[in-house]
């Protein structure tokens, strides 16, 4: 019996990169449980700020025939998390029923030394408060009962418009998340350290559409009716003129 | 890495502290016959230090009020190893302190070959031992950041022991030639040796980080299997915790402006003055030196994470 683990799957081949997913995280977020996500400076000339989601956009190839990938980036709570053990103070844990990695803000020291051991870059530490934030995977909204039962997800899940993004229990496998990443191709960031984010990314995949010439020129034209009809004559009745309606 | 000014000063004192106290212990055992003033003076020196890197070590935490807690998760992080070890030094070096300021000498242990093993010297080997043991940690805590490949190495290790020694014989030089002690040419011989032995292991691992490569690039950083990846952007305009944190200010130029700096300052300059019979200045310039060291050491680790972040756009 595998354990719970709540996680995101993201489909890269479906997001358009609107940032939907960014502005509803930072509103849920910086004004519930996990809050405030501050922001130092924004009217500024450099404005800095706190977010758990960002999405980030990379191109491959050389023009002309180059892809534009939409990278949503966020917390991949880890199945090994490296930023646990880290931690000296036991601020920093891994949740046993669910697999969500949370900060304790009342026991963090701010000496910001998990996120050195994040390869992500995932955690952002909140100069306001003195304490490491990151990513709850809205930990708040879901087993809030006042939520009806279809909203118990992440914002950025309810958020996204092309519904790029699927949260459920990777390790059940009769879950949806679990079924996206067995049967889309699902993978993980930077396996090669053996952190086993939770988080899945589903790849590009190529859309082709075979066009055949008699699709585009129409070969059973029976009534051999070529061209524009010829325009009526200024006197010509119209059907206005000559129906009693 | 943004070096922090507190971890600087933090390595560097107790680096400092560590090896005077070696020092001392190893004078001891090796002559014996100082006053236990010379070491009481000397184990204060080295409570002094502690303390001033212990305060420094302060300024790193944006909630040093909760700091007590740090010393909980000793089972799985260095870290926390080390802010438990440092106290213990503390102690043991004032217990070292007075019991050499009043000169207690119970014998605790008498040997087979009748040679008698007193306090003084059961409480040197017990500092030596906590303050190799704080070497290890203080090296581990940056060794075990697999993501930061020029940390990641027994060598950080390594070369904060040899670094720590190396000043701490030159400040015990120092002191004793202030104090007139005849340790003096034992602890100027012996900095010089370990300054040499500092500078090529810390030149090793230089040229260690200069040749390796990273093990991570764009392709497994966003799972996309393509030869020619660029960041168009990050995915905001402004700056954030991981655009400044992991990001060396000034760059590779003063890295290695600064690299051949601390290699003359804090180790030829040191040895040459050594020689010299100037061990005072000695250890002031080789302090300085391995300041510059620590400042690079930080700003020339260069994080996996970054990989996300090399285009505003």
């Amino acid at each position: 019996m595998t354990k719970k683990q709540f996680a995101l799957v993201i489909d890269l081949n479906v997001c358009v990169g609107c940032h939907a997913c960014v502005t509803s995280c930072k509103e849920w977020n910086t004004s519930g449980w996990a809050g405030p996500l501050p922001d130092v400076n924004p009217y500024g000339a450099d404005p800095s700020g706190v977010f758990f989601n960002r999405v980030q956009t990379y191109e491959c190839g050389t023009f002309p025939n180059t892809e534009t990938i939409h990278f949503p980036k966020s917390c991949l709570h880890c199945e090994e998390p490296p930023c646990v053990p880290v931690c000296p103070t036991g601020a920093s844990y891994k949740r046993d029923e669910d697999g969500i990695v949370l900060v304790d803000y009342d026991k963090c020291i701010g000496c910001k030394y998990c996120s050195w051991s994040c390869p992500y870059g995932a955690r952002e530490f909140d100069p306001v408060q003195g304490v490491m934030k990151k990513c709850t995977l809205c930990v708040d909204r879901l087993y809030d009962q006042t939520i009806e039962e279809e909203r118990r997800k992440p914002a950025c899940v309810l958020a996204c418009p092309a519904s790029a993004r699927i949260f459920g229990d990777v390790n059940d496998p009769n879950s949806e998340a679990a079924r996206a990443i067995r049967d889309n191709g699902g993978f993980q960031l930077m396996p090669e350290w053996g952190t086993r984010p939770a988080n899945h990314y589903l790849p590009r995949r190529k859309t082709t559409t075979t066009l055949h010439p008699d699709e585009l020129v129409r070969v059973d034209n029976p009534l051999k009716a070529e061209g524009e009809k010829p325009r009526p004559a200024f006197t010509t009745p119209t059907i206005d003129g000559v129906s009693s309606w | 890495m943004k070096p922090a000014f507190s971890v600087i000063f933090l390595t560097t004192l107790i680096g400092a502290a560590q090896g005077l106290l070696i020092a001392l212990v190893a004078g001891q055992m090796y002559a014996g016959g100082e006053s236990g003033g010379f070491y009481a003076l000397g184990g204060a020196i080295a409570l002094l230090l502690l303390c001033l890197g212990l305060v420094a070590s302060v300024f790193h935490l944006a909630n040093p009020q909760r700091g007590w807690r740090a010393a909980t998760r000793w089972r799985t992080s260095w870290l926390s190893r080390e802010v438990i070890l440092i106290p213990v030094l503390c102690a043991l070096t004032f217990l070292y302190a007075v019991v050499h300021a009043f000169g207690w000498a119970p014998v605790m242990v008498r040997l087979g070959n009748g040679a008698a093993i007193d306090l003084p010297l059961v409480l040197g080997l017990l500092v030596t031992l906590a303050s190799l043991a704080l070497f290890v940690c203080t090296g581990m805590i940056y060794a075990c950041v697999r993501f930061i490949r020029q940390w990641a190495s027994g060598w950080t290790v390594v070369n904060y022991l040899l670094m720590g020694l190396a000043s701490g014989f030159t400040l015990a030089a120092a002191y004793a030639q202030v104090q007139g002690s005849l340790l003096s040419g034992f602890m100027s011989g012996a900095a010089v040796l370990l300054t040499a032995l500092a500078l090529a292991a810390r030149a090793f691992q230089l040229w260690q980080n200069v040749t390796g490569a990273p093990a991570s690039s764009l392709k497994s950083a966003i799972g996309v299997h393509h030869s020619q990846i660029r960041q168009i952007t990050q995915g905001f305009m402004g700056s954030s915790f991981n655009t400044v944190e992991f990001v060396a200010p000034g760059g590779t130029e003063t890295v290695k402006g600064l690299s051949v700096f601390f290699l003359a300052v804090g180790f030829v300059a040191p040895a040459a003055l050594l020689l010299a019979g100037m061990p005072v200045l000695a250890f002031l310039c080789q302090y300085v030196g391995l300041l510059a060291e620590r400042w690079v050491f930080f700003a020339a680790g260069s994080h996996v994470q970054n990989l996300y972040y090399q285009a505003k756009g």
